[in-house]
């Protein structure tokens, strides 16, 4: 709409006709308090809080309803609404228990900021308040009625927001109260956001509960580990005897890619860094028995190990397994271990997408891929395969909320009836496992049309489909691991026949997308260069190893034949995931590198115990090529960071650590052995002072920000703002090499969902519980309301 | 079947019909009967509402907004369909009105609805009838049958050419949804609580259509109007207050009962020469002019016109005609009590003020009429309701607070008298009678 005048407090505003009147307030920097209204959510006028006088309105009126028109003239602040504002606390906390002192919200809580701003200090009232006792509604969602203020924020934020509709309001008059969808507790996705978006402590998280005070806490911005969307998220980090404890994890301060959004997994699911399994020393297995052994021994001997394999047999008798989790930094430095140090391209990871094919498909036409905030902006989506409501929690809410407030279109390809075709203008169900089919009929093969046929999505509706598509601008394109090798090349060219499409290609793991983009193929370079494109990193780094490696099957397959005399495994768990027989490996000096006793580590001769994402810094890459930062929230005692590890085995197998991390422009020390501060981004911010002052830059060699400086001027499609990027906001980065054709059968999607245990997700006592208290929910679609 | 009473000075409009046995729709024939509608389907829309507007018809539910120009502000050309409510979720206490009319005349009501629907160019009516009056729902149901099988309502009535459907629906007992905007909540299946305005149900109503919705005896007012003329049905009362008017006398009277007079009927008229006076030889304390959300007038106060300007001007509303006189032997402390229980039951909880008001306010009247009550208590009171005043959601707040400011305001002795005597000096004393109407 057009731009309109107003009159806030005699300040002139210019902002759209329609504009609501609070939020014009806000871009005149003046605050109009209120509880019951939320950016994007329903209007209420519940709370009265927002109480302004409009000049020719003889009543006070809710700023929060009230849309500006021209030559509106608004005050936010006179005796009369300060008193109404005051009325209106009083109320409040007439019921209100005034538990401030035990209450989680003490000390963040939006009732006592009113109460500070508008003096309700004494209570008119002596009769007695009505009260109701707590209840949980689930092992993380606890009630505490007396506190409600009925803000029905919780309501709309499930409902509108999640799609989820399980809070609803029972009763009527001062009997109003939230409840829960089954009787006396919650069925729903266990997002948490109900809790998030309270505004006092009525909803309580059962990780965070009666724990702490929000100011006894270190407050940690960083990345959830969990699915490939990367949420940014605020850690509660408290000391504890082990080192430190995560208590808490949301995003309340709406940066980021993701707003205030957080799941399940992102809000509870931090606790397995504490989990009574975890590994805190090196075993080494000494008489068949892994044994406590200290790092020096350990990294002694796994550095003599392989340098002793790679001298006597070549390093092609060496493997390499990377990680999904780790940084892109360790992913980087692992690959550049492998091939300089181990000199062996048996380097490969647990892929769940088909990045190289991706690159390969776009053939350098990186700035065709989208964003995490766009998928909220486009005007149309399709989204092909995948469930991103299970395993892609964020982007179904950026998909849901771009739905249902710009009113984008979105089309559905799924095989499977998916939460989200409710959001869907259009649903088309092909036959069990055909999505690629339907892939080849919109890039132009007409004879697919029939064998797409379903009873529900007939073969006109699929020519409709294709039509609808035809005529979108802007459409962004997300595709599950359906699709993969060359199908992906035909939906990249059905793409380029649209004005403006751009592409989400879909993984499973936090890091996955690093892992690719940081070159954890036997036949890939970082940037998806293929190694005989390679001249960039050979003149950074010297020579490489020539041939191509082995893949992660063909590494087991030839392990018992003798091929194999040494497997590295970094935070991966292929026993685990893969159908993989150990006997297999039985003849192999194996070492792996993890957080917990998993499937494989149980078969490791060395067992490294590794920091996990939350206790060390980094970047990680998310599913769209968003880059983020990670900082380490604290850390376990006993354990260490891969990064640390990778360049002390380096040390250890007598290679010049110098050549494998450029930290300080003359190689000099300068660390003193501050790596736990240079962990944290220290040195780096300590780097930045020291260049603007003209001197030298000395970073410390296990600091992860050296080898991010390479990553950003080697990688192609990694030349990023780095000073946006320490801001800690998200930078794009774009698949910008050739790529490869990989056979499709390598990639083993993980298919976890919001409530089945993953890799780190076994180890969260919390998660467990919600599954726990879960079961007995019949299957399916659980999630609706 | 409610006991019909009369007066001479009454002037039988809408009453015209009550207890002639309209309910059987050839009575209502032989009573002139779907001769409105008949002549209506022969006139321009705009010229039927100008008809109402001139007629200075004011809403009859209780905030007395011109009809006519109600029905005005329905947009001639919608993308949506547009609808005709009639509120028939008679629920303020000390009201009867619309009661009787269900009961002795619902085809008036059918009628009113059809001319309204003609008017604004809807083709589908709802009659909501309050969930308590489960009976009248049942005469209702008859009298839309009768209509229908008559081929009075479906496709091209009368042979113009033009289709509406009426269908009634009942409520669950909620006062709040005689709100307009909250009835259509509750029309649509949902919680009964009312919705933002603007916009109004003019342009955004019933499932986003546009929406005329009004009180059931304004729709069986329009008939009349039509068959009658504007002009005819102004000159029956003052200037911009047409017509004639359902008073619903109760409380401390000889006669008690629903009787039609014109607007601007003298008030102490009303009670003392149409109402019969107070029994026995008791004096008259204080009367609640329409309906329990309005503030009361002293006995001093009530030489007044009862019409919706005249009211307005004491300090006072003429609401939905609920007129309710209290002698002398009340308590008010008590009678502010029992009306504050129902706004405290009946408030639907939405928004803060009003949730919270009501219940604190019963509670310390409760307490206070006890005996349990302090100084402060009074001004505390005053300090709540009109903390509430004007600050609410929808009207139920003010409703709330209006009449306990001018209880606490007009009788404050009585409440100090409370204090005094640590609890009721008139339940002390003895004298105190339960109401007819509100026990």
């Amino acid at each position: 709409m057009a731009d309109v005048n107003i009159t806030i407090d005699s300040k002139p505003v210019r902002a759209p006709g329609g504009t609501l009147l609070i939020e014009a307030c806000k871009k005149a920097g003046i605050e109009v308090p209120s509880f019951c209204y939320y950016p994007n959510l329903s209007l209420q006028g519940a709370c009265r809080m927002c109480l302004v006088k409009i000049e020719k309105m003889p009543k006070l009126q809710t700023a929060c309803t009230t849309m500006i028109t021209e030559g509106m003239t608004v005050t936010t602040d006179s005796p009369e609404i300060h008193q109404a504002r005051k009325g209106m606390v009083e109320l409040l906390l007439g019921n209100h228990p005034l538990d401030c002192p035990v209450c989680d919200a003490g000390g963040e809580c939006e009732l006592q900021d009113m109460t500070f701003s508008y003096g309700a200090a004494e209570s008119k009232f002596i009769d007695i308040k009505n009260h109701r006792d707590e209840q949980q509604w689930s092992p993380v969602v606890y009630f505490d009625r007396p506190r409600c203020i009925l803000c029905y924020r919780c309501v709309r934020i499930c409902g509108e927001g999640m799609d989820v509709w399980a809070l609803g309001v029972e009763n009527r008059g001062v009997n109003s109260i939230i409840a829960p969808n089954r009787q006396d507790h919650l069925e729903c996705e266990e997002c948490g956001m109900c809790i998030d978006i309270c505004p006092v402590g009525a909803l309580t998280s059962g990780a965070y509960r009666y724990k702490t005070r929000p100011w006894e806490m270190k407050h940690v911005d960083t990345t959830c580990t969990h699915c490939a969307d990367g949420c940014k998220t605020t850690l509660g980090v408290r000391r504890a005897p082990a080192g430190m404890e995560i208590v808490r994890g949301d995003n309340r301060d709406k940066s980021g890619i993701n707003g205030d959004f957080l799941c399940i997994k992102g809000r509870y699911a931090f606790d397995f860094a504490h989990h009574q399994q975890r590994i805190k020393q090196p075993l080494i297995r000494k008489n068949a028995r892994l044994t406590p052994a200290s790092w020096e021994e350990a990294l002694d001997l796994v550095g003599k190990r392989f340098a002793q394999v790679r001298d006597q047999e070549g390093g092609t008798r060496i493997g390499v397994i990377g990680s999904n989790r780790t940084t892109n930094e360790e992913n980087y430095l692992l690959q550049k271990f492998a091939r300089l140090v181990l000199k062996t391209n048996n380097v490969d990871h647990h892929r769940t997408a088909d990045f190289p094919a991706f690159a390969a498909a776009l053939a350098g036409r990186g700035d065709r891929t989208a964003t995490m905030r766009e998928v909220y902006h486009a005007s149309a989506i399709l989204l092909i395969g995948n469930d991103p409501t299970n395993r892609h929690p964020l982007l179904a809410w950026q998909i849901r909320n771009n739905v249902r407030l710009h009113r984008s279109r979105l089309y559905v390809i799924n095989s499977e009836p998916i939460k989200l075709r409710r959001q869907a203008s259009f649903f088309a169900q092909p036959p069990a496992g055909s999505e690629a089919r339907a892939v080849e009929f919109l890039a132009g093969e007409e004879g697919a049309a029939d064998a797409l046929a379903t009873s529900s999505t007939p073969a006109q509706r699929w020519r409709d489909l294709r039509e609808k598509l035809r005529s979108e601008q802007n459409l962004i394109i997300i595709f599950g691991s359906e699709i993969r090798g060359r199908d992906l090349e035909k939906l990249v060219k059905f793409g380029s026949t649209l004005a403006q499409a751009k592409f989400v290609c879909l993984s499973d793991y936090a890091n996955s997308r690093g892992a690719a983009d940081m070159g954890l193929y036997p036949d890939l370079l970082p940037g998806y260069l293929p190694l005989n494109q390679g001249t960039k990193f050979r003149d950074d780094w010297g020579e490489l190893p020539a041939a191509t490696g082995l893949d992660l099957g063909e590494m087991i397959g030839i392990a018992n034949e003798g091929g194999l005399r040494a497997l590295y495994v970094v935070g991966s768990n292929p026993l685990g995931r893969l159908p993989i027989d150990p006997f297999l490996l039985s003849k192999t000096f194996i070492v792996v590198q993890d957080m917990f006793p998993t499937e494989t580590a149980a078969i490791a001769d060395v067992v490294l115990p590794a920091a996990n994402a939350y206790e060390k810094s980094g970047t990680f890459t998310n599913t769209c090529g968003d880059l983020q930062l990670v900082r380490k929230a604290g850390e376990i005692t006993g354990t260490k960071p891969d990064f640390e590890i990778i360049v002390r085995l380096a040390s250890a197998a007598g290679f010049d650590i110098r050549k494998l991390v450029p930290f300080g422009k003359r190689g000099t020390h300068a660390d003193m052995g501050q790596s736990r501060g240079a962990q944290a981004g220290e040195a780096d911010r300590h780097a930045v002072w020291l260049e603007a002052h003209g001197l030298e830059p000395k970073l410390s060699p296990f600091d992860p920000m050296a080898i991010l400086d390479e990553i950003e001027r080697l990688v192609p499609g990694y030349e990023v703002s780095r000073s946006n990027l320490l801001a800690g906001n998200d930078q794009h980065t774009t698949v910008e090499g050739p790529g490869m054709w990989h056979d499709p059968a390598l990639i083993i999607p993980a298919r976890d969902d919001l409530f089945t245990s993953g890799t780190l997700g076994r180890y969260s006592r919390l998660l467990n519980s919600v599954i726990e208290h879960r079961q007995g929910v019949p299957a399916g679609e659980v999630v609706a309301g | 079947m409610a006991f019909l009473v009369s007066h001479p000075d009454e002037v039988k409009i809408v009453s015209q019909r009550f207890g002639l046995g309209a309910i059987s729709i050839d009575r209502y024939l032989e009573l002139n009967g779907y001769k409105a509608i008949q002549k209506t389907l022969a006139m321009e829309p705009d010229t039927i509402i100008n008809e109402i507007k001139n007629s200075g018809l004011r809403g009859r539910g209780g905030a007395g907004f011109n009809t006519g120009l109600k029905w005005s502000f329905v947009p001639k050309q919608a993308p949506k369909p547009k609808y005709v409510l009639c509120n028939g979720d008679e629920s303020e206490p000390g009201t009867c009105k619309d009661r009787l009319i269900f009961e002795h005349d619902p085809h008036a009501v059918i009628e009113g609805a059809m001319i309204a629907a003609f008017a604004v160019g809807a083709h589908t009516a709802y009659i909501y009838i309050r969930g308590e009056y489960r009976y009248l729902s049942l005469i209702m149901q008859k009298a839309l049958a009768d209509a229908y099988a008559r081929g009075f309502l479906g496709k091209n009535i009368f042979g113009s050419g033009y289709d509406l459907d009426i269908y009634w629906h009942g409520g669950a007992g909620a006062y709040e949804v005689g709100e307009e905007s909250a009835l259509m909540e509750s029309l649509e299946g949902k919680r009964g609580i009312p919705r933002i305005r603007p916009p109004f149900p003019a342009v955004v109503g019933l499932w986003g259509g546009p929406t005329v919705i009004n009180n059931a005896e304004t729709l069986a007012s329009i008939p009349h109007i039509i068959l009658g003329g504007a002009d005819w049905y102004a000159s029956l009362g003052p200037p911009k207050n047409g017509g004639t008017r359902l008073f619903c006398l109760s409380g401390h009277l000889e006669r008690p009962g629903v009787y039609e007079l014109p607007m601007g009927y003298n008030l102490k008229k009303m009670i003392f020469e149409v109402g019969g006076g107070i029994p026995g030889s008791r004096k008259l304390k204080a009367v609640v002019p329409g309906g329990s959300s309005t503030p009361c007038l002293t006995a001093d106060e009530i030489d007044v016109p009862m019409d919706f300007d005249s009211l307005m001007k004491r300090g006072s509303m003429l609401g939905s005609g609920g007129v309710i006189a209290l002698d002398e032997s009340t308590c008010i402390v008590q009678f502010a009590l029992r009306t504050m229980k129902f706004y405290q039951h009946e408030s639907c909880g939405w928004c803060i003020p009003c949730r919270e008001g009501t219940d604190w306010l019963k509670k310390t009247l409760a307490r206070f009429h006890a005996g349990g009550g302090i100084r402060k208590d009074i001004d505390n009171m005053l300090y709540l309701s009109e903390n509430m005043l004007g600050r609410t959601f929808c009207p139920l707040g003010d409703a709330a607070a209006m009449p306990t400011i001018a209880f606490v305001k007009k009788f404050r002795s009585e409440f100090e008298a409370h204090l005094e005597a640590r609890g009721c000096p008139f339940e002390k004393a003895g004298v105190v009678e339960q109401l007819p109407v509100l026990a």
